[in-house]
């Protein structure tokens, strides 16, 4: 191998300029392109070039069951039929319920948890680990265990809330009812993602310098004086950050909520991907449901483009 | 640090009562969001008559039952038939013919864990391959919109997945590619690799560029010093990704349940339907449950220290 190089270094000393870097191996633009290509061309064919498929579809009265159906172009019908759809409307308020509480939840208790592990007590390690178990877990299998232990009367969940408050756990049943319902999938979403949470929260109490406290202490600054001018607002740039991703990926949940209630009772948890769901694969409407995913598709990147402007500014001051 | 520091230091350190407190607060919280996953482990090893009584048993007798269960199918047979069979060779035999029940034949779970192998160690070596010269090719060279490109293979991420799903459904059955394997890796690949660019173009910048410029010097041509330099330096930051990418190929459910049924479902979309006498077999759930979900307790335990690069898209790095 060492013998290669060597020849190579001499072939191209003895050529001209523009060789040389040719002799000596592939240039840097062609090894740039060519290490860059293969992922691109992955993307696409794979996101690409179906999401200007789904453009296309949200125009047509395309039926995915009835492939040899005429296909006919409707314009904007489908997006005019989406925005005055009541159903529709109904999902995107679910979708925002269960964005707003499990985000205030997390991030609540999230920072909580971080502020009091960074008082770095003995093997605060260890226990760190431990309570991000959950969110390492398959959304798919936790929401089909979660309907176990919210099972009336034999589940753990009721049982243990009966413990505590006395009332009898096979009066209430949390998927079931058309009021409980909205929170059994919050319960289960921020038990799974508070750790998400923390940890960046904690992240963001390693990254204040001790100095600044120190300073303060001189100033005499209460402890609470403290949090408030220093820890919170050094903070504040992490949570945020949290809230983004978290925010995005609550707005596109499906996993989860699918087997932890399928929409159900009613329509009661019927997030805007379950709905989409259920245009797109059991109802068969697909220019309808390609329509509905470009929208949410906008909402998501619109939403995230303003937020990371905003996250931008706070991070500047 | 040095002393100088470590005597002011003492000035922001928590108290011992404080800290005693926190330590309390925190083991509470970690206790309580345990209790579900011990719950469903303990479940596993419960009788089926054991896993729905009132109120929740804590002590019972454990059985192997649910894991027998999980792994096979079972057919009612008479009482004398089971007396006419020979011996039962095995505990989950036994266990089958005390339900009046003869062992019919392997259950799905087992092709099913093994696609959930397959695909996602498929779709991650293909990740890291792509990722890693895709993100060694964004760290290094100067092109045209860089940062433009970047921004959109991290936007792929935020496309929902039914909604990238409808297409390629579509695009799968023209193709052939419906429930195979082939198809699923691919398809997982092109969402990994959008998190594995980001991350290993933030492992990659920090390698410093000298090392190679020195390989180079020595007469390495730049891909020689690619494989020899900054491969090997960059091993940890590949492995951590290639470990997020494990985890999201083995979770992954949505695309699993809408575009595979039978013969490259992964384990995830099988689980819930595993259906006993009557409703659901709890225990055979737990099962399949309990094993799906011990790899992923190991791979944490692993990337405790990169855990937060990977989960804010190396946004935050310690």
């Amino acid at each position: 191998m060492r013998l290669l190089p060597r020849l190579s270094d001499r072939l191209a000393g003895a050529t001209p300029r523009q060789l040389a870097s040719r002799v000596r191996g592939l240039s840097d633009r062609a090894i740039a392109w060519a290490f860059i290509t293969p992922t691109m061309l992955l993307l696409l064919a794979i996101n690409i070039f179906p999401l200007i498929w789904t453009i296309y579809l949200s125009f047509t009265n395309y039926r995915a069951n009835r492939p040899n159906a005429v296909v006919r172009n409707m314009g904007l019908d489908n997006y005019r039929a989406i925005l005055t759809d009541p159903d529709i409307w109904a999902a995107m308020q679910a979708t925002a319920h269960f964005v707003f509480w499990t985000i205030l939840l997390q991030t609540v208790i999230g920072f909580t948890l971080a502020w009091l592990i960074d008082r770095r007590f003995r093997g605060y390690g260890f226990w760190t680990t431990v309570i991000l178990v959950p969110m390492m877990l398959s959304p798919a299998v936790v929401g089909n265990f979660w309907t176990f232990l919210y099972q009336p009367q034999i589940g753990l969940f009721n049982y243990i809330v009966s413990f505590f408050t006395g009332v009898s756990p096979s009066s209430f049943e949390m998927i079931g009812s058309v009021n409980l319902a909205p929170w059994s999938i919050i319960i289960v979403d921020t038990w799974m993602w508070t750790p998400y949470v923390m940890l960046i929260c904690l992240a963001g109490l390693r990254s204040i310098p001790d100095y600044i406290y120190e300073a303060a202490e001189i100033d005499r600054a209460s402890a609470w004086r403290q949090f408030l001018t220093i820890t919170l607002p050094m903070v504040l740039p992490f949570i945020m950050l949290a809230v983004l991703f978290r925010g995005i990926e609550n707005f596109k949940m499906f996993d989860l909520v699918n087997l932890l209630t399928n929409g159900g009772p009613g329509s009661t948890t019927e997030l805007a991907s379950i709905t989409l769901k259920r245009e797109a694969f059991e109802k068969w409407r697909t220019g309808f449901s390609s329509a509905f995913a470009i929208i949410m598709f906008v909402t998501v990147f619109g939403l995230a483009n303003i937020y990371v402007k905003a996250l931008n500014r706070v991070r500047s001051r | 640090m040095s002393a100088g520091i470590s005597t002011a230091h003492s000035v922001t350190e928590p108290g011992p009562r404080a800290k005693r407190v926190a330590r309390a607060l925190v083991i509470l919280y970690a206790i309580a969001t345990l209790v579900p996953l011990v719950w469903i482990f303990l479940t596993s090893f419960k009788s089926p008559p054991d896993s729905i009584s009132y109120p929740p048993k804590v002590v019972f007798q454990p059985t192997l039952e649910g894991y027998c269960n999980l792994f096979t199918t079972r057919t009612h047979q008479t009482a004398e038939y089971i007396a006419s069979l020979a011996a039962p060779t095995g505990r989950c035999d036994e266990i089958t013919r005390s339900r009046n029940m003869v062992i019919a034949g392997p259950s799905n779970y087992l092709p099913r864990f093994v696609n959930s192998l397959l695909i996602a160690f498929g779709s991650t070596a293909l990740s890291i391959m792509l990722g890693t010269t895709a993100a060694y090719g964004f760290s290094r060279f100067k092109m045209p919109m860089k940062d433009d490109i970047l921004f959109f293979i991290l936007s792929t991420r935020m496309m929902p997945p039914i909604a990238v799903a409808i297409p390629i459904y579509l695009m799968y059955r023209e193709l052939g590619l419906s429930d195979t394997k082939l198809g699923m890796i691919l398809l997982y690949t092109s969402v990994n690799v959008s998190l594995a660019v980001w991350l290993l173009k933030g492992f990659i910048d920090e390698i410093p560029r000298e090392y190679e410029e020195a390989a180079m010097i020595d007469g390495y041509t730049r891909l020689q010093a690619f494989f020899k330099v900054v491969l090997p330096q960059a091993t940890t930051g590949i492995v951590a990704t290639a470990i997020f990418c494990l985890i999201f190929a083995w979770n992954e459910y949505a695309f699993a349940v809408l575009l595979t049924s039978g013969d490259a479902q992964t384990a995830p979309p099988f689980i819930p339907i595993i259906i006993g006498e009557g409703g659901q077999d709890w225990p055979a759930v737990a099962a399949g449950t309990t094993l799906f979900l011990i790899p992923i307790l190991v791979f944490t335990v692993l990337l405790r220290r990169h855990l937060l690069r990977g989960i804010t898209f190396g946004a935050v790095r310690k």
